[in-house]
């Protein structure tokens, strides 16, 4: 009734800013919710992960234990696979990070024949499916009769981390100044000196990305280390056999473990860039 | 240094080399294996020899239709979920984001900080018979009294689309991000309405992060078995299942060989046609 005596305009704009109201508040909770599904399984493996379960299923609350935490390697095997998978993490993230790094400097800083095909040769593996790079890669050990273990794992390990590494440190090098490069060896550093005082710390934060990812990664893989490891266990194939006759709690404890350093290391990574880019603008 | 000047021309090659030898070795020679055993023939008591059993793709599709068939319908409604739960989200934080953007972000990809297995566990003991989820519906009988969600499509779907998210979110955030502020302004002082603004220049400037999160999204989660095997019962197995079973259980390699040339060529012809789709969508828009 009100509403009558207000001027149409006046009305549209009353009508418009409840609807932008409205809408900025719908998105906001819906935002909200999000979140909540989101994390909900991670906020589930770390409170399953003080559960002293009754039986082998961790799957319903008990009571609650420091028990899997003081105790995280009571399980046979969980101790010798998590060794194993940061054995492979660290030296195919340092392995492939390195093979990235001379590919990208390539890409970025020279004209070359083939460089349309090394740049599909290097999105392929990504946009292929983990299964079949994973069974691929076991009929050729498997044709060359190579015994499958550590290095086969490993092999396969940097196969896929390459492309991930190249696209990171590529991305930084693109935003590269040459002109410092040029002015250090105008002050009379040879190309190698130069890559080590200039290029290298410039890229610095380009190949810890890179290092940080392909270790996420590798440690991560199920699909392809499951082709490929014969006997061996990492802590994914763990999880996957443990899985079957009930996963023990100690399994969500090594998840909110690594979940913790992960997120922590992320963290302070995010933190320190915004605080340098605030201290810049 | 003076090998370098003198050889500027090869540079380029000597630092591609040890990368690229990697690849074709470990990732281009395992294709050829693949499909050179894909076209032998015998049996695991024999061995397999090369035939060129073309049999073995009719074999593949024939007698795993349904698998192949599941595995697109599981992967194809998981991406269109996706897409549609973690647009708005996306949004919200390009252009709501503030200074807690980065941050935001870091929460889209969580779920990555949990192995893949555990977080998909941890769905399992969330949908699980005797979880809040299962005894909620049933209170609201959105589920018969000895309904469950476990070993269920929804639930293999919902992991899939789970799993997947961020790989979707972030392509989507960062197209949006990179939108210039002033041509939705313009736009919704022409159209004099957001959502038709929304319509006609957001939504088509988004438009390669839509495209790049489907495919990122599309691609693995079509050749998926984890959430098959962990949340689904042998009723909601994909193709994913019967490759891993043929190459490790039952040592069929010819077969499970053929089935996974036939899961990439599948989704190569998909990628394209979706590709065309989409580019002439933007053509017409």
């Amino acid at each position: 009734m009100s509403t009558v005596a207000v001027p149409a305009r006046e009305r549209g704009r009353t009508a418009r800013q409840a609807w932008a109201f409205v809408r900025r508040h719908v998105l906001t909770v819906y935002s909200a919710l999000f979140f909540v599904y989101l994390l909900l399984p991670i906020a589930v493996v770390i409170v399953f992960s003080f559960n002293q379960p009754v039986g082998r299923f961790n799957y319903t609350w008990q009571s609650f234990t420091w028990d899997n935490w003081l105790h995280w390697d009571a399980v046979s095997g969980i101790r010798s696979a998590i060794v194993l998978s940061l054995e492979i993490a660290v030296i195919a993230s340092v392995v492939a990070t390195a093979l990235g790094m001379m590919i990208a400097l390539a890409l970025v800083r020279y004209g070359f024949r083939g460089r349309g095909a090394t740049n599909l040769l290097i999105f392929l593996p990504l946009s292929t499916p983990e299964i079949v790079l994973g069974a691929s890669l076991l009929t050729l050990f498997l044709n060359l009769n190579v015994v499958f273990g550590f290095w086969t794992i490993l092999v396969a390990h940097v196969m896929f981390c390459i492309s991930f590494a190249v696209v990171t440190i590529k991305a930084r090098l693109v935003g590269f100044d040459r002109h410092l490069e040029e002015a250090a060896m105008d002050l009379g550093a040879n190309e190698w000196t130069t890559f080590r005082k200039v290029t290298l710390p410039l890229t610095a934060p380009a190949i810890l990305a890179s290092l940080l990812l392909c270790f996420a990664i590798s440690i991560d893989d199920f699909v392809v280390t499951y082709f490929n490891s014969g006997s061996e266990v990492t802590f994914p194939l763990f999880v996957w056999g443990a899985a079957r006759i009930g996963a023990p709690p100690q399994v969500n404890v090594i998840g909110t473990a690594i979940f913790v350093i992960a997120i922590g290391a992320t963290l302070a990574n995010v933190l320190l860039t915004s605080r340098r880019s605030s201290g810049t603008a | 240094m003076g090998f370098f000047h003198r050889h500027r021309g090869l540079t380029p090659y000597l630092l591609l080399a040890p990368g690229i030898a990697w690849l074709a070795v470990f990732f281009l020679l395992p294709l050829g294996f693949l499909a050179y055993q894909s076209l032998e023939s015998g049996s695991i008591d024999f061995g397999y020899a090369f035939t060129w059993a073309w049999g073995n793709y009719w074999d593949a599709i024939r007698n795993y239709r349904g698998h192949f068939i599941r595995s697109f319908e599981y992967a194809g409604i998981a991406t269109a979920l996706a897409l549609v739960v973690s647009y708005p989200v996306a949004y919200w934080i390009a252009f709501r984001g503030g200074r807690w953007k980065n941050l935001l972000l870091l929460g889209i990809v969580a779920p990555f900080f949990v192995t893949y297995l555990i977080r998909t566990l941890a769905w399992g003991t969330i949908l699980s018979d005797n979880g809040f989820v299962v005894r909620t519906l049933r209170d609201f009988h959105l589920l018969g009294a000895d309904g469950r969600l476990l070993a269920t499509s929804t639930a293999v779907v919902a992991g899939i689309t789970y799993n997947f998210l961020p790989f979707m979110a972030l392509p989507l955030y960062v197209s949006l991000e990179q939108i210039d502020h002033s041509l939705i302004e313009a736009a919704e002082d022409l159209y004099a309405n957001r959502f038709k603004a929304f319509l006609r220049v957001t939504l088509p400037l988004s438009l390669p992060g839509v495209v790049a999160g489907t495919l990122l999204t599309f691609i693995p989660a079509a050749g998926d078995f984890i959430n098959a095997q962990l949340l689904g019962g042998t009723k909601q197995h994909m193709i994913g299942n019967v490759i891993q079973t043929k190459f490790l259980g039952l040592i069929d390699y010819p077969a499970a060989a053929a089935m996974s040339f036939v899961l990439m060529a599948a989704i190569l012809v998909m990628v394209l046609i979706y590709a065309r789709a989409v580019g002439t969508e933007q053509l017409t828009g």
